[in-house]
């Protein structure tokens, strides 16, 4: 095994994406993601490929967009305010059905907010955040070996999908270091096959067009459609969830990222006093992994959501188990992050009092 | 085997390469360990703090909220981080800087002077370095040698006899006792 190598989170998404095969990188700086562009300003050149720092994330989001009409392996990255200002890019590109790559390192909001972690873009992230029916692929790694190895899925995905994907990831993960281990063989552009749209010199094949619009009647329907049905491969084949203690528990936590690193804390100080608590962690938020929840729901009729929001990714466990289990909320807003302690005196308040006795002392 | 460490002082004091140091020390003892800075408005002459994990099993959280360990290097940094270590835990306090005393009788506190005895080694930079060797002294989570070995890893610039000297001042920070 290769040595381990400490590494910020944003450094090794960059590393990350580049042994993937990602040779073009734009964006505008932003904390807490500054690091992202830095490393892919000397690491990208070293490796023959183009780093631009754009005059605006507008400008960065469309250049990754042209990039990746040409079949390139393509990434732009930001934080939330920035992520916003990229909307409508996304938007196109999921319409162009084209592969782009985006990291997200969370940061407080609405607005301006402030520059440390938060988990406030969940629903952004998974629910378009630009106009038109469309889907995003979201990872969400907890740790500085996932940042370093999710591009590889993410650009795996898009382009075995033709969709946009994105590694949402928050202040804290980006920010802090731990040892990395890079778990996929390192890719060589050189060796991939050039899509059958890929955008380029013609050499007498036939015409290709990369567009987000169909005009003509009833085409736009048969165009959503067809993407429908890759949303449907992507909702069977690519959902990722971890579980930790779960075969016994009578409660489950259900976090990701930050979220859930705590969250583990939480569950060992709950274990300790004799609380059966487990962990459920998406791994991807869209898709979200439903199915396993409504199975779990057969034995478990407890989860309690913690997340560093008002309350978001709730609503997905809320619509998968349908009624099925009580479905708490740790909520943590304003770019805060919940102690160990807070978490296991909620799950204690619910399995002691009971849901509506917890609801009510609230 | 768990320290939650917390180091803070002014930016500039090397609290947050101290934090990188553990970390990379720890990483290479073959122990499980995370770092994070506090990354906000921090520069030269304003405060600055990071949390370190070193433990044997995996790192839950890499926030540090409740510290084994807090080093704190300028006096605002004592009022901020001595309510929070833990009850039994240690508290390194930088006595050439910090007039304060510690208030709370159920912890242990350590103070060194520490920009003294960098200056008398020649090099007022090695401060954090002696702070780093009392916390090596004092809780045995990590040993001077292993923070020394660390040390090319995380300052890949320094001469070898830039290194030396925060050695020395590492082994210097070790010999503090607590009472």
């Amino acid at each position: 095994m290769a040595e381990k190598k400490l590494m910020k989170g944003n450094e090794a998404l960059a590393e990350g994406a580049i042994r993937a095969g990602c040779r073009f990188f734009a964006g505008y700086p932003i904390t807490p993601q500054n690091e992202i562009p830095e490393y892919m300003s000397w690491r990208l050149p070293a490796v023959g490929g183009a780093f631009v720092q754009s005059e605006s994330e507008v400008s960065a989001i469309n250049m990754v967009y042209g990039a990746a009409a040409t079949g390139v392996r393509c990434m732009t990255s930001s934080s939330s305010p920035g992520i916003s200002l990229k909307q409508e890019g996304i938007s196109y590109a999921a319409g162009a059905d084209l592969p782009i790559f985006i990291g997200n390192v969370m940061r407080g909001g609405p607005g301006l907010g402030n520059i440390a972690g938060a988990q406030g873009d969940y629903w952004q992230a998974t629910r378009g955040g630009g106009h038109g029916d469309y889907r995003t692929f979201v990872m969400a790694p907890n740790s500085v070996t996932e940042m370093a190895n999710f591009p590889h899925k993410c650009f795996e995905v898009s382009f075995k999908y033709r969709i946009p994907s994105m590694v949402l990831a928050d202040g804290i993960i980006g920010q802090m270091m731990e040892p990395v281990e890079f778990a996929n063989p390192e890719l060589d552009p050189a060796k991939f096959i050039e899509p059958e749209w890929a955008l380029g010199v013609n050499n007498g094949r036939a015409k290709r067009i990369v567009k987000s619009y169909d005009l003509r009647e009833g085409y736009l329907e048969v165009m959503v459609n067809e993407r429908v049905k890759r949303y449907k491969q992507i909702e069977a084949n690519e959902t990722m969830y971890e579980e930790k203690m779960m075969d016994d528990a009578e409660i489950a936590i259900v976090a990701y990222g930050t979220s859930a690193r705590v969250s583990v804390a939480a569950m060992k100080l709950a274990r300790e006093k004799g609380l059966k608590v487990g962990l459920f962690r998406p791994i991807t938020l869209w898709p979200f992994p439903k199915a396993r929840l409504v199975e779990l729901s057969k034995r478990i009729k407890k989860f309690l959501v913690v997340e560093m929001s008002l309350g978001q990714m709730v609503e997905d466990v809320q619509l998968s188990l349908n009624g099925r289990a009580e479905v708490h909320l740790h909520a943590k807003p304003g770019a805060s992050v919940m102690t160990a302690e807070e978490v296991y005196k909620t799950m204690d308040a619910i399995v002691k009092k009971g849901a509506k006795e917890y609801a009510a002392a609230k | 085997m768990y320290q939650g460490i917390k180091i803070s002082g002014f930016g500039g004091q090397g609290v947050i390469s101290a934090g990188y140091l553990l970390a990379q020390a720890g990483m290479m003892e073959g122990k499980e360990v995370s770092f994070f800075p506090a990354y906000g408005a921090e520069m030269r002459g304003g405060t600055a703090n990071c949390s370190v994990v070193v433990a044997s099993e995996e790192v839950s959280t890499p926030i540090v909220s409740t510290p084994d360990t807090a080093i704190v290097l300028n006096e605002p940094s004592l009022a901020k981080f001595e309510p929070t270590v833990k009850p039994g835990g240690l508290l390194i306090i930088n006595s050439s800087l910090v007039n304060s005393k510690a208030t709370r009788k159920d912890i242990k506190v350590l103070y060194v002077p520490c920009n003294e005895i960098a200056n008398e080694l020649g090099n007022a930079k090695a401060m954090n370095m002696v702070a780093l060797g009392a916390f090596a002294g004092a809780t045995g989570a990590m040993s001077v040698d292993a923070i020394a070995r660390a040390l090319p890893k995380v300052y890949k610039k320094l001469k070898p006899e830039v290194i030396e000297l925060n050695v020395k001042a590492l082994k210097r920070g070790a010999e503090f006792k607590v009472n």
